[in-house]
């Protein structure tokens, strides 16, 4: 069973980003459940988004606390938020940033995918450069650096769960997929 | 058409696919979605419904009690607090033989004050007299829903449909969700004779003196113990056009277990999990989904747990004092029964509990030939 954990911050769309690929895993065949942390949701405070996928229906219904792999939505959470705690040995960890994987020491010993979605998503008119909405870009970049799912299902439940902009959110998708390393 | 749903917008399909022609709810959380999406669904005509915004949970009930009363087909959501505030409209729905569909999502009742999950709220209106069906997952909300309104309109008593806080209500898996033409087919519209109509003089709720009190009282009683059967026929018609029934109680490997854990709501997939993982090791457990709590399905769930040698009840609530609440009303079932029942409280308040924490239960039953107290806390650091 996959385990996978986003971080973000409130109102960026980690919520949004986990059942998007829920719904991205699903149109594959799998079994998936998608939940976030609830309690002290702020705009801006850290926040984390849950997916589990399988090839059987998903029946627990426990925390995550060793995710398989860790998507970073705003890599300016590193200083505070240990994003690899729990992560099981073999698990990748995907960050949105312009750095490249040299430049985070604290991830030494876990595989690390950056792109830059923040970049893709302004480029495309997916919110502002103080604000943008990351989320579609991180899943294309997903789909590539995982090799878990394919670009066609990404962009499948990105077309059928983007409430606006949808060619935008498609474009963004393609994109981070074919620039992430 | 399945698509990845959360668990409260199952609940919002379920109305909308019911036909509901009155919805009257106030805001909490974590119910919020459903009626946000009701209120939504009606806003774009997928809904054909009266939606009527009110400033208390207690005026909810009593918009859906005089829609009722006239004849409508009525639901409300709720949760926690907002159930409480019912709670003298929910003796009144229930006196009124009214048949409201209601979602209570069972969350923590304050101090301190907690949105997580937490069954006490539903589980302390046991004797209002509604029914009361609990869930284990989205797509069983959705048509637990359907099922209500035709529950509730066969037997002239108000259904709550329940579900666990976020376990349930925020996330989201794959949900079927049925062609309106199919649930036309089991659910037609809501003819109520006994509904009041303009122009024609009848009462509702009038007095009634000690010489009438009490048959009333006795036609409530045997009606909500006709319920049990005319549930179990629900859920045949049901399985029939969807493939999908659930049973008042739905055994898990039980048929050659030694210990057997009762559990209700979203617990039962995770106890499900666990009695695999059991059965690997070479221990003999099972599982029984109480769906049905009210009425209490004592022959039902005697029935399934016949082979046990142990029988073990998981509480997510407390009745302080007395302990778990399932387990008091499984003991008070089984008094007869020789066989040692262990009561577990855990996840009060939305503490987590584990796959690790369920296993631990069963070795603990496993260890011991009798449990060393009525309610045993897990998953606590005192």
């Amino acid at each position: 069973m996959l385990e996978i954990r986003f971080h973000g911050r409130g109102g960026q769309g980690a919520v949004v980003a986990s059942k998007m690929l829920a719904v991205a895993f699903f149109k594959e065949g799998k079994g998936v459940q998608s939940f976030p942390t609830y309690g002290a949701e702020r705009r801006g405070a850290p926040v984390a988004a849950f997916i589990r996928v399988d090839d059987k229906p998903v029946l627990y219904h426990h925390n995550i606390y060793t995710p398989t792999h860790v998507v970073v939505l705003d890599p300016s959470l590193m200083e505070r938020v240990d994003v690899t705690q729990g992560l099981k040995k073999g698990g990748f960890v995907l960050v949105n940033t312009k750095l490249a994987p040299t430049d985070f020491p604290d991830l030494e010993g876990f595989e690390v995918h950056v792109v830059d979605a923040s970049g893709i998503a302004v480029k495309h008119g997916l919110g502002s450069p103080e604000n943008p909405i990351v989320n579609t870009a991180v899943l294309g970049a997903f789909a590539k650096a995982s090799g878990l799912v394919g670009l066609p299902a990404v962009l499948e439940a990105v077309k059928e769960e983007s409430p606006i902009k949808v060619k935008a959110n498609l474009a963004a998708a393609e994109e981070a997929y074919n620039k992430v390393t | 058409m399945k698509k990845v749903l959360m668990g409260n917008f199952a609940a919002s399909h379920g109305v909308r696919l019911s036909r509901a022609q009155v919805i009257s709810a106030y805001p909490i959380t974590p119910q919020t979605h459903v009626v946000e999406e009701l209120s939504a669904m009606v806003a774009r005509g997928d809904l054909e419904a009266k939606f009527i915004k009110v400033e208390s949970e207690h005026s909810a009930l009593a918009c859906c009690i005089a829609a009722s009363v006239m004849g409508a087909r009525a639901f409300t959501a709720t949760s926690s607090h907002g159930l409480l505030l019912m709670h003298e409209l929910l003796h009144w729905a229930a006196g009124g033989r009214l048949p409201i569909v209601m979602v209570a999502v069972n969350r923590a009742i304050a101090p301190g004050w907690n949105i997580w999950n937490e069954q006490t709220d539903t589980l302390s209106q046991r004797d209002t007299g509604w029914i009361q069906l609990y869930c284990a997952s989205n797509q069983e909300i959705l048509d637990t829903v359907i099922q209500a309104f035709r529950l509730a309109e066969s037997v002239k008593i108000p259904v709550m449909v329940i579900y666990d806080a976020f376990i349930l209500s925020h996330t989201y898996e794959p949900v079927d969700i049925p062609e309106q033409d199919t649930i036309d087919g089991f659910l037609p519209p809501l003819d109520n004779p006994e509904a009041l109509k303009v122009g024609e003089a009848r009462a509702f709720g009038s007095v009634t003196n000690p010489d009438f009190h009490m048959e009333f009282r006795i036609k409530m009683h045997n009606s909500y113990r006709r319920a049990m059967e005319e549930f179990e026929q629900v859920d045949r018609d049901y399985a029939a056009l969807t493939g999908r029934g659930y049973g008042i109680v739905e055994p898990y490997r039980c048929d050659d277990a030694d210990l057997i854990m009762v559990a209700a709501g979203s617990l039962a997939g995770p106890v499900r999990m666990v009695v695999d993982d059991l059965r690997e090791k070479g221990i003999k457990a099972g599982r029984v989904k109480l769906k049905m709590f009210r009425p209490f399905p004592a022959a039902q769930l005697k029935e399934a747990l016949k082979p046990a040698k142990k029988i073990l009840v998981l509480d997510r609530n407390l009745s302080p004092g007395t302990g778990g609440i399932f387990a008091h009303e499984i003991r008070s079932a089984m008094k007869d029964d020789s066989r040692p029942i262990w009561g577990f409280v855990a996840g009060l308040g939305g503490r987590d509990i584990t796959p690790e924490l369920i296993a631990s239960m069963f070795f603990d039953a496993l260890g011991a030939e009798a449990p060393v107290s009525n309610t045993i806390f897990k998953g606590v650091r005192l």
